[in-house]
């Protein structure tokens, strides 16, 4: 039984952790004022680089590299057109994922039916032998870790430091933050930049450990789920991990209730990832006055220093 | 908020995909036999959208320049397919494809429209003067890939990963059911249902869930070839879909029911040429050829590939049949009496799990 529940855990994991990385990067972007709707974008296109370069090479760490400056130079591109020729942001961004979703598509023909054995998992020695524990925690691949890493680091980041507090003020107020001599484009396109490598990061982790391959349109929306995340996670970095678990556990579990023959309409268990995680964020987000604090209000504003 | 984004977007990229596709050659000299596909997923799926696209391939082999053909990959099923089809209608097809079966309503609407216009829809059942309809009996080879399900497993438990809960799925899950327990009848079938046609990363974690559940073979009624390399991390069977999957796992895959549309689209279009094309309703097994099984895993005994071979040779000389009586549903109340088989339209209409699936069909 023990054993089973492990099994349905490390599910869990590689479930969720494509969409932390979407979502925790997406935060940052969003806190500093942007609305980059290309996430699912930036997803295929960091799942196309890591795929290709670990075909190629075979070289886990290139690999993952290549799936988080896939995603980096998408958000460059999404970056220049909105924050230096201040095109409309909602527009720039579902551009972003159809060209994406297209751009993937043709980099990856010739890597249609190509398998990659997996990420390798880092067992931490002596720890990854314990019962339980010893697989599920000191026993994944670095990108799991790494997942961890980014939340953790992004709540302190944005929470503790100055430059998150740069960034933050960028978001709220950028008028007031440029005239206290920051730079409002660079800032942005710092976050901008973070946001894409994190959503290629995620695109990386469906092509190299979730399923080791690659087919067109792979993402399936996850990137679009992770922009929900972090509306429902009310921005802030924490939640949205807990979001994007409760996402992928329910998900999981709920296939299981269905392998088991639970005795729900399966359009019922379908529905649930998303209505549970919708609830229960709304629900840990619902006091009114802090959710218009940590809404960032300059939000899908463009901003121009003459303006 | 998730679902509209995804719609707007899957609309955006249909429509996009479709201009590009139709700016592509409007203009040709000799005037060739426009042929238009409409693909439910992408051409790269490596399973139903891919093979589709096999036989729009064939039909430019065949006929090289007296037709011209057309595509629009991933187009969802519903309004947005609509807009699509009569795209392609408008813009001078004269024989169009459409190849999944929630474009059915869509298909019937344009070719109101566009009465000079032919159309072919896959897997319906709604037809019209100028709508035809055509399918695979695909069950013919899930009866096949059953019996060896049926011998290989070890655990008497086979997953079956699903995607909507419609006849053609249905059918396939109870041809596996009938044909693994006529060889071992201690076999259940777990079905798990991903409301998707193809969702690899869902399609993986429905096998991964299966498997932790005991299942030690995995088949599916989804276009992506994912639950087959958790098969084969796992070390546990599968069964391709649509078209040869076994790169994908070699050790795991056993065999793949591949879908051949090639004959039937190299025909229908000739009759278009000859004007001799009628509104028909094709319905082809493995006597026609329209579906084949993927060479059998060697690792498969030999015994075994005889009595697979066996049931092929007889549902193509018609001794086989793969619903044949008796069959009993869940409650065990007989729906087909021995000595007789299902009929065509029991099984164009199956909505009951037959005895030996575990779990209600979701309605």
């Amino acid at each position: 039984m023990i054993d089973f529940v492990v099994l349905v855990l490390l599910t869990i994991i590689t479930a969720s952790t494509p969409l932390v990385f979407a979502a925790i990067g997406e935060i940052v972007v969003e806190k500093a004022g942007v609305l980059n709707l290309g996430v699912e974008g930036m997803m295929i296109v960091g799942a196309i680089g890591a795929f290709a370069v670990a075909v190629t090479t075979g070289d886990a760490t290139l690999a993952i590299l290549a799936g988080a400056l896939s995603g980096l130079v998408l958000a460059f591109i999404f970056g220049f057109l909105t924050l230096y020729l201040l095109s409309n942001q909602v527009a720039t961004g579902l551009a972003l994922t159809l060209f994406g979703i297209g751009f993937s598509a043709l980099l990856g023909n010739g890597f249609v039916g190509q398998t990659y054995g997996g990420l390798p998992h880092l067992d931490i020695p002596i720890l990854s032998d314990l019962p339980i524990v010893g697989q599920l925690i000191f026993g994944q691949d670095i990108l799991v870790y790494l997942s961890v890493v980014s939340a953790i680091g992004v709540t302190w980041f944005l929470g503790r430091t100055r430059w998150g507090l740069a960034v933050r003020a960028v978001g709220e107020n950028h008028d007031a933050a440029h005239s206290i001599g920051f730079s409002v484009a660079l800032i942005r396109m710092g976050a901008v930049l973070f946001g894409g490598a994190m959503a290629g990061l995620g695109g990386a982790y469906l092509s190299l450990a979730h399923t080791p391959l690659w087919v067109e349109n792979m993402t399936a929306g996850r990137g679009w789920i992770a922009l929900a995340l972090v509306v429902f996670a009310s921005w802030k970095p924490w939640r949205a991990f807990f979001g994007a678990y409760l996402f992928g556990g329910i998900t999981i579990i709920q296939l299981h209730a269905q392998g088991f023959g639970l005795d729900v309409p399966s359009q019922i268990l379908s529905m649930l990832p998303y209505l549970a995680t919708i609830v229960v964020l709304v629900l840990i987000s619902r006091d009114d006055s802090r959710l218009r604090l940590s809404a960032p209000a300059c939000l899908g504003r463009s901003f121009h220093a003459s303006g | 908020m998730k679902r509209f984004n995804k719609l707007a977007s899957l609309t955006a990229v249909a429509l996009a995909t479709a201009t590009m596709a139709m700016s592509g050659g409007a203009q040709a000299q000799s005037d060739p036999l426009k042929v238009g596909f409409v693909y439910v997923g992408p051409i790269g799926d490596h399973g139903w959208s891919y093979e589709h696209n096999q036989g729009r391939l064939a039909l430019e082999k065949e006929f090289g320049d007296k037709v011209q053909t057309t595509f629009v990959e991933k187009v969802p099923e519903g309004a947005d397919a609509q807009r699509v089809i009569n795209q392609l209608a408008t813009s001078g097809h004269d024989l169009i494809f459409t190849t999944s079966f929630g474009y059915m309503n869509p298909t019937l609407r344009v070719a109101k429209n566009h009465p000079d216009v032919h159309f072919e829809h896959a897997t319906g059942f709604k037809r019209d003067k100028n709508v035809a309809t055509y399918s695979g009996r695909f069950y013919e080879g899930r009866h096949v890939a059953g019996l060896i399900a049926g011998k290989m497993t070890k655990t008497n438990t086979i997953g079956y990963v699903a995607s909507f809960p419609i006849p053609e799925v249905i059918r396939g899950i109870n041809a596996v059911a009938i044909a693994a327990r006529s060889v071992n009848p201690d076999v259940k079938i777990k079905v798990v249902w991903v409301s998707s046609w193809f969702d690899p990363g869902k399609e993986a974690d429905a096998a991964k869930t299966m498997i932790d559940q005991g299942v030690d073979i995995i088949m599916q009624h989804t276009d992506s070839p994912a639950p087959i390399q958790v098969a084969e991390s796992r070390g546990v069977w599968a069964v391709g879909q649509a078209s040869n999957m076994s790169a994908f796992g070699s050790k795991a895959h056993l065999t793949a029911i591949i879908d051949n549309w090639s004959p039937y689209y190299v025909a229908r279009t000739k009759a278009v040429l000859d004007k001799t094309w009628d509104s028909t309703d094709t319905w082809g097994g493995f006597k026609s050829g329209m579906v084949q099984m993927a060479p059998y895993n060697e690792a498969i005994p030999a015994d075994v590939v005889a009595l697979a071979e066996t049931a092929r040779k007889g549902i193509i000389d018609g001794s086989v049949h793969p619903f044949a009586g008796p069959i009993k549903d869940q409650s065990g109340k007989i729906v087909v009496p021995a000595g007789e088989v299902a009929s065509d339209g029991m099984l164009l209409g199956m909505d009951f799990y037959v005895e030996g699936v575990d779990g209600k069909i979701p309605n």
